[in-house]
């Protein structure tokens, strides 16, 4: 059962664009906005992250994926400055990120979120939203007593939140405590908190962890619609449905290492990674209707 | 039993100087540990600072007594400098480590022989307060003189205390209430719930933190300064453990994160010790006893006291977590 899908222009533009790359590990984009090189994290003695070269095309979306222990999550925390790497140089759109503060990156274009969420449950959904807008002049604390200052601002920050609310379906639970929203209510508020950051590289951590059928495709939707206004996704995650639909190229993690690239397609035949790191039944759901 | 003394006493508890500087105080955590969660177990150091700021001009420095206010509140930005630099890129339980230990350091050190000279050791420091009461007599409420009506009587002194007592409990209620409402309060807000969500979205929670730190503390500071000019005296061990931990007392028993709560709460909290206190010495006037055995004799109405309002806070925290004021949907989301 193979699902005829149709591209849009971005995303028809974006799978074109990494025809050409070679299928193996640390292969040469064209036009890369990520690039880390020789990336080592040591835990004691585990190796936990041993990446020599790694790109991410420029508006596509990107899935990093392999078994649990793989190192993906760690390799993220690398990337976004939640953790610091033994050694190894990273940049993001041509900047050395290697001495940015994390709380910098978001500035800078580069936002995540989290595998288990962290929405601020006790305050509410509109407000975790408002958080999410960068370079707020009442968030300093001499101008947080003359609301003048940041009154219109937060105005159109209020507007963007709902916007972005209304497009994530989400505006009926506007006032409500974010500790009342579902679990994948959740990952859709952490996804559209980011987003108020107004960023051009996406990272999100296992988006599919815990969320029901019925919203993951609304998930995968909101996904491609990140890409097709821009911006440039990289995804870790377990579920292989999700990955194929969504993701315009794949790179597989193991102990650590990238073992493999390509496409979705590409990745669903190569046996090793299918019988050594995925399982042969997984394998069979990914090449149904081949 | 004298019902009117208990009575007068316990409504003026409920307003007296005791609330007037808890308050302060209570505000000053409540920014730390209410709003940004922040276990500051140290605020009786915040205290002492604003206190010894006071007391050194008049017993050290020789300067005039008004320099003692930039003074404490410098002595407090170090301090919530010096305690914030090493812990606050750590997990919040060691700062309440740091910060209990250092109010204790300060009491050590200002109450220790050695540094006699500087903080007039265990006998504290008198004598500074002068120019502020003359103050009070410039504006027209002699010190000397009673005011007020029953059961609100007042001394002079007390009165003009307490009225510079409440205009700041107002004006940092009003300074905490419309931070907390601004941009900058939702930061400290959202680290209260989660700093790594805080920090990915592109917030240097570490500055934060301090901002925060430092803000409570200076608060702090100037409640430690009501206290001083109430008693008019420093004495160091009026800024032990207990005095933090009572003030915490109060801002759970008014509600966390609730400007209300901490001014409400340090009135109730008062107001309930002083009626307590009375009615007990007044059932204890004789030894309380069944037969033969002396249930409860006068000197143990402290202890007494302290017992009751442990139980009380025992009850609070079983059937209302969230305080007087605290918000009840706030509260229910905790995670446990």
């Amino acid at each position: 059962m193979d699902v005829e899908r149709t591209y849009g222009e971005v995303a028809t533009k974006a799978r074109q664009s990494l025809r050409d790359v070679e299928r193996s590990p640390g292969a040469r984009k064209p036009n890369p906005i990520l690039t880390a090189d020789n990336i080592r994290r040591e835990f004691g003695g585990i190796i936990a992250v041993d990446v020599d070269h790694f790109e991410v095309q420029e508006g596509s979306i990107t899935a990093l994926i392999g078994p649990n222990g793989a190192g993906k999550t760690t390799f993220f925390n690398l990337l976004t400055g939640f953790d610091q790497p033994n050694s190894g140089s990273w940049t993001f759109q041509g900047k050395d990120m290697s001495k940015v503060a994390s709380h910098r990156t978001a500035a800078l274009g580069m936002v995540r979120t989290f595998q288990l969420t962290k929405s601020l449950t006790k305050l509410s959904v509109i407000e975790n939203m408002r958080l999410g807008a960068t370079d707020q002049k009442g968030e300093k604390w001499w101008n947080g007593l003359f609301s003048a200052v940041w009154k219109g601002q937060e105005d159109e920050i209020t507007e963007h939140a709902d916007e972005l609310l209304t497009r994530f379906q989400m505006i009926h639970m506007r006032d409500e405590y974010a500790g009342a929203l579902s679990g994948g209510q959740r990952k859709l508020l952490e996804m559209a908190r980011a987003l108020m950051t107004n960023p051009t590289l996406v990272m999100l951590d296992e988006p599919m962890a815990g969320v029901n059928p019925a919203l993951k495709q609304s998930l995968n939707e909101h996904i491609r619609g990140l890409r097709d206004q821009g911006m440039t996704v990289l995804f870790v995650e377990h579920d292989m449905d999700m990955v194929h639909d969504v993701s315009d190229w794949v790179i597989v993690m193991a102990e650590g290492r990238i073992i493999a690239e390509g496409t979705p397609d590409d990745i669903a035949k190569n046996s090793a990674v299918i019988d050594a790191y995925l399982g042969t039944r997984q394998g069979q759901s990914l090449l149904e209707g081949e | 039993m004298d019902w009117n003394l208990i009575l007068e006493n316990s409504l003026k508890g409920f307003i007296g100087i005791n609330a007037v500087y808890f308050a302060i105080a209570a505000l000053g955590l409540n920014v730390q540990f209410g709003y940004t969660g922040l276990l500051n177990f140290g605020q009786a150091g915040f205290m002492a600072c604003g206190a010894y700021g006071l007391g050194m001009t008049a017993h050290y420095f020789d300067i005039s007594f008004w320099w003692g206010i930039p003074l404490g509140i410098l002595f407090s930005v170090v301090l919530g400098l010096l305690m914030g630099i090493p812990t606050l890129r750590l997990r919040a339980d060691y700062l309440a480590i740091v910060t209990i230990a250092s109010a204790e350091i300060i009491r050590l050190v200002v109450r220790s022989v050695k540094f006699k000279t500087y903080f007039g050791g265990s006998d504290g420091i008198n004598g500074f307060s002068s120019s502020f009461r003359a103050l009070g007599n410039d504006f027209g409420i002699n010190e000397a003189d009673q005011y007020g009506f029953w059961p609100f009587k007042f001394t002079g002194r007390e009165l003009w205390v307490l009225i510079v007592g409440w205009l700041i409990v107002a004006v940092f209620g009003f300074v905490v209430y419309k931070l907390m409402k601004s941009p900058w309060g939702r930061v400290l807000k959202a680290i209260r719930e989660d700093e790594d969500a805080v920090k990915s979205l592109g917030k240097n929670v570490y500055s934060y933190k301090m901002q925060s730190l430092i803000l409570g503390g200076v608060i702090g500071t100037v409640s430690g300064m009501i206290f001083a000019l109430d008693r008019g005296s420093v004495q160091p061990d009026n800024y032990s453990r207990d005095l933090t931990f009572y003030i915490l007392t109060a801002l759970v028993l008014g509600g966390v994160a609730k400007v209300s709560g901490s001014i409400v709460g340090s009135m109730m909290f008062w107001g309930l010790f002083t009626f307590m206190d009375n009615f007990l010495r007044q059932v204890a006037k004789d030894p309380v006893s069944i037969g033969n055995v002396t249930i409860m004799k006068s000197t143990q109405v402290g202890q007494l006291n302290f017992i009751l309002i442990g139980i009380t806070l025992i009850l609070l925290m079983v059937f209302r977590p969230q305080g007087m004021f605290g918000n009840r949907k706030e509260m229910a989301f905790d995670g446990r």
